[in-house]
């Protein structure tokens, strides 16, 4: 392929390979079929074209037999395809453990990614090759995609919930980022390079350009924001305790439960009356729009980081994160 | 039920088409449907369901004309990397204007309102529709409609892509969202009148002897488009009132700063804009149905499978809505659910594409150009329909959503099939529709420049979406050019595909030649009335005592 005419894009992830065999497999479905209709059509119309007016050819009704055997083999091509597509896709929504946490929020028109050490980059996201990366999306205005082609990843990012993606880059190199999906004006313009790099750069990287890491940045904003003042430790406080706090069930006001993810923690601070936990009062003040979405990760972070009294409080947010993905799916859709 | 066109004008103006020009020795010409009364009010008051067939047609020709130029700007623009010829707001305009031109204002109205208004009374042997005064009342509704999104172009435009996506469209875009909005609700009440008029027409008013098993495929699958358009466009209506509440009144439905969903609009959008698909597509199954009996001097083979079939990608294709959400957040269990679905959707349309093929076998076939058209339209809707298959494919779907892949993978539906078996459509009952005949040597010509123009454009963008494309891009990286030019230069013959039959039907409405009652020497009611047909289509009720299409029996064939 000279370069200035591709047909396929370059493989860069553990996916890529997946997906592309896929695609293989149904272009030759469908070139199979496209050419036996064709090609039918094409003989048919010689061999049958009209010789004189006024023909009548011997009328065929039809044959039961033949439909059988064009529904059915159909059915089975399109089952198995929904099998092999459903098991690309179900591998893409498991992320697995030990992934390597970003959180991306976009704006129009641009996108933010934070490492968990700390490195902010726009526009551009710095990955090791071989080490799974899991992606915590959000948005902070309208509906926006991230699209990696060359890891053929793609997730929307959607305001007011998280969702997931993950891949594990494998060839070094400089790939495309694009918002798939419209956002407005300069749509076309909100697009970046993902880095892929050896791990050895990578780290030297990583080495470079840290500020706090969310969950330090979240522990200032903790304090700042005085959520400390009732979230307390001790449990004397008039608001729960949150250490140990993440992925656990928790039990609401009105005897329903919900798990203490990532989305369930940012909804209690945008909408703290949405989902009371039993035996708390809905006192607590919304902090929409005094905390950026930034800040809302980075709270989640801290949440996330902060262990049973007794465990260490380091900050390993990558160690933690995963209970979010197990069941696979991101968040159902609630409606209003 | 009888009907009449309005009352003739004494000193009415000749109305649409002209009237014939004498022969030397005056002939005394029975009066049809055209003749029946001149002047501009004969047209706009009339009740009969074929001169409503030929104001719509009128109207939407216009709209395809206005959609194409959005296109023509669209694929000029793209001919460089850059957005060095428009603005990035005038482009986003472009798209979305193109979108919901072609979509709620050409393609859904296309064959019902025109061939199906026109055809299906007289298919089952009726006078009209069971409602004409609903009929004209639908045209003028889609009037209203058309005028309020011209309006929103002519103000400035909207920019929010046919899909109106929130919060996007409730919150951000400072276009005229509202007025669009306005106008799709309104256009939708025309389609759900259309559609009601349909069904109570093909339910009640079938002439004697003609079983459901008898009716002609056009009118099993308008049924099933019309069951679409009163299930489905009710929705649409509802959702583009919420998208209206939200950004003028601030309800939140939409909004998650107030507790609202924006992945809710799309649940609600696709429930009906999925199920649109089909109102576009199976009613061009249906005249492609026609098309190849007529030109093969064949009945389908396997009528009942291609009729159910219609009800069944009616009533599958309401529940795949989700294939459009695989990566919007919504659940992987969902997803894996409307993928499978999606997956059986295919196989009815599957059957229709077999069924068709193979009705061509030991048939009679003419080359003519409604025969061109649909052999064109089995041939992209099989590409269509297979490409679908990527797209159900969950884990495939998840790196070609968004792309140029479903940009083509749509125009194949839409543009290689429905525009393609409504040009197919036009050019077989164009004899019935206006008594005259086109110029058959310029009607193969042009569909086969359709053919060859439509797949110069709409081939690279696969291979655009597949590299990673993604749609709605102003601005693209530079490895992406050929491709784009490619499509463009498809385009410009696409263009002139379209601009020739505009040409030559109009050249023909006075100047073709006259057409028999039957030019096709085909079966059906409508072959067995003048053409053109007066108004009230019979003047003896048929009493149908068989299927259509017996082109002759096992005794009678004349070869084998």
């Amino acid at each position: 392929m000279f370069s200035g005419f591709p047909l396929f894009p370059e493989q860069a992830s553990t996916f890529a390979a997946r997906v592309d065999a896929l695609y293989f497999f149904l272009i030759a479905i469908s070139t199979f079929f496209s050419t036996l209709i064709a090609t039918l059509l094409v003989v048919f119309a010689v061999r049958y074209r009209r010789r004189r007016a006024g023909e009548l050819p011997r009328p065929i009704h039809g044959s039961i037999a033949l439909e059988l055997v064009w529904t059915i083999i159909p059915l089975v091509i399109a089952l198995g395809t929904f099998v092999w597509s459903a098991d690309i896709f179900v591998a893409s929504r498991r992320v697995p453990p030990g992934a390597m946490e970003v959180y991306v929020v976009g704006k129009r028109w641009m996108w933010k990614t934070q490492h968990m050490t700390g490195q902010r980059e726009i526009n551009e996201l710095h990955v090791p090759i071989g080490v799974p990366v899991k992606l915590t999306l959000t948005s902070e205005d309208v509906i926006h995609s991230f699209f990696i082609p060359a890891f053929r990843v793609k997730q929307d990012a959607v305001p007011g919930r998280y969702t997931t993606a993950w891949f594990e880059p494998t060839r070094a190199g400089e790939y495309h980022l694009f918002c798939a999906e419209y956002c407005g004006t300069k749509h076309s313009q909100m697009i970046g390079s993902i880095k892929v790099m050896e791990p050895a750069a990578f780290q030297t990287w990583l080495a470079g350009g840290a500020a706090g890491s969310p969950a330090q940045e979240g522990e200032k904003l903790f304090q700042s924001l005085a959520c400390i003042t009732c979230h307390r430790a001790d449990s004397q406080g008039r608001g729960p305790r949150l250490e140990g706090l993440f992925g656990k069930t928790v039990r609401l006001t009105g005897g329903a439960t919900v798990v203490a993810d990532a989305d369930y923690i940012r909804e209690s601070i945008v909408n703290p009356t949405a989902k009371v936990v039993d035996g708390y009062q809905p006192i607590m003040p919304t902090f929409q729009g005094l905390v950026s979405e930034e800040g809302v990760m980075q709270l989640i972070a801290y949440i996330q980081s902060l262990q049973q009294p007794g465990a260490e409080t380091t900050v390993a947010p990558a160690a933690g994160g995963n209970k979010i993905q197990e069941g696979g799916a991101a968040p159902a859709p609630r409606t209003p | 039920m009888s009907t009449h066109a309005g009352v003739p004008e004494p000193s009415g103006r000749p109305g649409l088409p002209p009237p014939p020009e004498r022969p030397a020795v005056p002939v005394k010409e029975p009066v049809n449907y055209l003749t029946v009364a001149y002047g501009v009010k004969s047209w706009l008051l009339t009740v009969d369901h074929k001169r409503i067939a030929l104001l719509y047609m009128f109207s939407i020709s216009i709209m395809f004309a206005i959609g194409g130029i959005f296109a023509t700007l669209i694929r000029l623009e793209l001919i460089t990397p850059p957005g060095d010829m428009v603005q990035s707001e005038t482009y986003n305009k472009l798209f979305t204007m193109h979108g919901v031109v072609m979509v709620f204002f050409f393609l859904i109205p296309s064959i019902p309102a025109t061939l199906g208004n026109f055809l299906i009374p007289i298919m089952i042997g009726a006078k009209d529709l069971a409602f004409p005064r609903i009929n004209l009342l639908s045209w003028y509704i889609f009037i209203a409609g058309a005028a309020f999104t011209m309006y929103s172009m002519l103000a400035g435009g909207v920019d929010t892509g046919w899909t109106f996506y929130v919060p996007y469209s409730t919150q951000y875009s400072n276009t005229h969202v509202l007025s669009a909005g306005i106008g799709i609700f309104i256009s939708g009440f025309s389609s759900i009148l259309t559609g009601l008029n349909f069904i109570v027409t093909i339910h009640k008013m079938r002439a004697p002897g003609l079983t459901w098993w008898r009716l002609p495929l056009f009118v099993w699958s308008h049924y099933a488009t019309s069951l679409i358009m009163i299930l489905g466009t009710p929705v649409i209506a509802v959702t583009v009132l919420m998208v209206a509440l939200d950004r003028g009144l601030h309800l939140g439905i939409f909004d998650p700063a107030l507790g609202g969903d924006p992945v809710l609009f799309q649940h609600l959008f696709w429930f009906y804009s999925h199920p649109a698909v089909y109102i576009m597509i199976l009613p061009a199954m249906g005249v492609v149905s026609e098309l190849v009996q007529g030109m093969a001097r064949k009945q389908i083979f396997g009528y009942s499978f291609v009729a159910i079939s219609s009800l069944a990608i009616s009533m599958l294709g309401f529940l795949v809505w989700g294939h459009h959400m695989f990566v919007s957040g919504q659940s992987t269990y969902l997803g894996l659910v409307f993928s499978g679905i999606s997956f059986l959707v295919a196989i009815p349309s599957a059957v229709k594409v077999f069924n068709w093929t193979a009705t061509l076998y030991k048939g009679s076939i003419s080359l003519d150009t409604p025969m061109l058209y649909a052999l064109g339209f089995i041939g992209l809707f099989t590409i269509g329909g297979l490409t679908g298959l990527f797209l159900a494919s969950l884990g495939l779907d998840v790196h070609v959503h968004d792309t140029y892949f479903i940009v083509a993978h749509f125009h194949y539906i839409m543009v290689g099939g429905a525009i393609m078996g409504y040009l197919g459509g036009l050019h077989y009952w164009w004899p019935k529709i206006t008594g005259r005949l086109y110029p058959e040597t310029w009607g193969r010509v042009s569909a086969i420049i359709v053919f060859v123009g439509f797949n110069l454009t709409f081939g690279p963008q696969f291979i655009l979406g597949y590299l990673g494309m993604p749609r709605r891009y102003h601005y693209y990286p530079e490895e992406f050019q050929i491709l784009h030019v490619m499509s463009s230069a498809g385009a410009s013959i696409l263009a002139v595909g379209y601009l020739l039959p505009l040409v030559y039907f109009t050249w023909a409405m006075r100047y073709g030649k006259r057409a028999s009652d039957n030019p096709w020497d085909a079966r059906g009611l409508e072959w067995e009335i003048p053409s053109p047909p007066p108004t009230e289509n019979f003047l003896v009720q048929p009493v149908v005592t068989e299927r259509t299409y017996q082109y002759g029996r096992e005794e009678e064939a004349k070869v084998v």
